[in-house]
């Protein structure tokens, strides 16, 4: 702005405040009263009576120049893992009970590490295809960028997600559904780049590298790799977050996590499967009669309710509450998601927000007028393919405990008279 | 030579290039479906690594020992370094922890408190030099050499008593190694619920 006769656009503004607040303090009868609190009802909590945000100037534009949240959501944050034997192979839960609509801020992704969130450098980076390919390629960050990119919404979920509840069901939605997140991807399709390779005939399967000091390793089916997988370069409209892989990831929609190799370097083609570490001794379920499940790539359906939730509080007494909830299938879309309030003798079509959309979380809600009873609630997800989500007893019965991976059973909240909430399977509730 | 003429020249010989290249690409791939509208032509982007640059990231090793590299080590060697550099975080005999057990529990996966280690659950050998290669120890990834992997490797596999005390292993040797849960793998289908509206069972088990 110009510097004109009567000062700068800043002047003029302060000028104008001191009028203002000294014709506001005649008219209202000075500072007194401007700090008095009333309550809007009787035997309701007082409040100011005229808001001191609206007596003083707010901070200026671009404080701070990348925002945050406002100084009240500081509860809103990952919850860290502190029972792992080392923080660099470890997790942090995504806090699902405080967050709204499909989608998860990049700072409150869920994380799993093998090793530790490594720094890098995007112009030290590079992506090598090679193996049983016609022509073995190397490419830079700012090639990536010159490709063709598309923007999709995909959930990502933690194989070992509710693993809590097959054996130690966890008092608190966090631990027991945290490691589940969605965001919108921005990203090459792999197949544009592995048709610029040229797979072999031969070449079934694809090692996928990290570049973190676990080099972290997964075997991708070609077929997978070639119907919608990602090179995923920015996440929810900015690039990755150096935890969700900076400065590029694999993303493979509706597959388990890990499978989604962060902090990607390298690409080989091969016949069979590679039997990393990662896809024989860890990320399969061990079954009742000692044999285990290998290669359990898609995220089954599954759905809960994340308000209220496991660890809350429903304030206010009895009335009107809004069940909210995520339904998601590794398949595809979600059909349909039911929800009781009798502890599963009936259920209910939930409403479904729009758009709903393939691996990716569809909220859903359902108005509930509580009469302040204690009261089990859940919800169940059926999916496009017709698969419904089983219940606890069922999944225990096929996978037995010991199975710690793609736990998706459905999960009932007890609500008691006080309108505490808690897991119905967790000791003590 | 004047500027329009080297422009014209260069477009001309891009557009050689260009359908040389479209018609070589299509030719190759006639077989394959066009799943994408760049399927048909090379997009030009990326460069040829060297062959060196792949040899130094090529570490992946397969079950069948294939890019197994040069090198050898004994369980008496193995038996050194593991004191020294993983006995810290997985104990003294592999069973102490905090971190990964890695002997004993043969016998107990099909039991209630099944234990998992590298005797008892991984299925190949060649698993372990891949992964103590591109992983171990945790502070310090990458810093063993191949004869150190190998002997580390055949220490565990000792203290599991799936390799005598005195075995050396190296390229030829790991791979042959067979391990006792070989064949406990499996794919399996996720189990499925029932979409029950009305008069169903509860979910409460007290109830």
């Amino acid at each position: 702005m110009t510097k004109g006769r009567n000062g700068t656009a800043t002047d003029r503004h302060r000028r104008q405040f001191l009028k203002t607040a000294a014709l506001g303090g005649v008219a209202l009868g000075g500072a007194g009263f401007l700090a008095a609190k009333a309550p809007a009802a009787e035997g309701t909590e007082a409040f100011p009576l005229i808001p001191p945000s609206m007596l003083v100037q707010g901070k200026p534009v671009a404080s701070p120049p990348y925002g945050v949240p406002s100084e009240f959501e500081k509860h809103v944050v990952r919850l860290a893992n502190n029972r792992t034997p080392t923080p660099f192979s470890s997790w942090s839960f995504t806090p699902l009970q405080d967050l709204h609509g499909p989608i998860t801020p990049n700072g409150l992704f869920y994380e799993r590490n093998h090793n530790g969130v490594p720094t890098i450098n995007p112009d030290d980076h590079r992506i090598l295809i090679h193996g049983l390919v016609d022509r073995p390629l190397i490419f830079s960050m700012d090639d990536l960028m010159r490709l063709p990119s598309i923007s999709r919404i995909y959930f990502l979920e933690c194989s070992g997600n509710s693993s809590s509840e097959f054996t130690k069901p966890s008092t608190d939605i966090r631990w027991s559904h945290g490691l589940l997140s969605c965001a919108e991807w921005t990203g090459v399709p792999l197949a544009a780049l592995l048709q610029e390779a040229g797979i072999s005939s031969e070449g079934k399967w694809i090692l996928a590298e990290g570049a973190d000091a676990a080099a972290m390793t997964r075997s991708i089916p070609v077929e997978k790799a070639m119907d919608d997988a990602l090179i995923a370069f920015a996440q929810n409209g900015e690039r990755l977050r150096p935890e969700q892989g900076y400065p590029v990831r694999l993303l493979l929609p509706g597959y388990e996590g890990n499978m989604s190799v962060k902090w990607l370097r390298r690409l080989k083609v091969g016949k069979e499967p590679f039997m990393t570490r990662e896809e024989t001794s860890k990320y399969t379920g061990l079954l009742p009669d000692g044999h285990a499940s290998q290669f359990n790539f898609v995220m089954e359906a599954k759905s809960v309710i994340t308000r209220p939730a496991a660890g809350g509080t429903i304030n206010g007494g009895p009335g009107l509450i809004q069940i909210s909830g995520l339904a998601w299938s590794g398949s595809g879309k979600v059909r349909q998601v039911d929800v009781t309030v009798d502890g599963g003798r009936s259920w209910q079509p939930a409403a479904l927000d729009v758009p709903i959309l393939p691996k990716a979380l569809t909220r859903f809600s359902m108005p509930w007028r509580r009469d302040g009873s204690p009261a089990i609630i859940a919800s169940r997800v059926t999916d496009e393919s017709g698969y419904v989500q089983p219940t606890r007893e069922a999944l225990l019965a096929a996978r037995g405990p010991q199975f710690h991976y793609h736990y998706n059973a459905i999960a009932p909240w007890k609500i008691d008279a006080s309108g505490k909430v808690t897991n119905v399977y967790a000791a003590g509730a | 030579m004047s500027m329009p003429l080297v422009r014209s020249l260069t477009v001309i010989m891009l557009l050689i290039g260009f359908l040389w290249g479209s018609t070589a690409i299509s030719t190759a791939r006639s077989q394959e479906a066009a799943k994408s509208p760049v399927a048909q032509q090379r997009l030009g982007i990326g460069q040829t690594p060297t062959e060196e640059l792949i040899k130094a990231w090529n570490i992946d090793i397969a079950p069948d020992g294939a890019n197994l590299p040069n090198g050898a080590g004994s369980v008496a060697q193995g038996q050194k370094i593991f004191a020294d550099t993983c006995a810290a975080c997985h104990g003294e005999h592999g069973t102490e922890g905090p971190m990964e057990r890695l002997v004993g529990g043969r016998g107990t996966l099909d039991t209630k408190k099944p234990i998992m280690t590298v005797g008892s659950y991984w299925p190949y050998a060649t698993t372990l030099y891949d992964y103590i290669h591109r992983a171990m120890p945790l502070n310090n990834p990458q810093s063993l050499s191949a004869d150190q992997v190998y002997a580390v490797t055949a220490y565990i596999l000792s203290m599991n008593k799936i390799i005598p005390d005195d075995a050396v292993l190296d390229r030829n040797s790991l791979p042959a190694v067979k391990m006792p849960n070989r064949d406990g793998f499996e794919q399996t289908e996720a189990p499925r619920g029932a979409d029950c509206m009305t008069n169903c069972t509860p979910l409460d088990p007290q109830k």
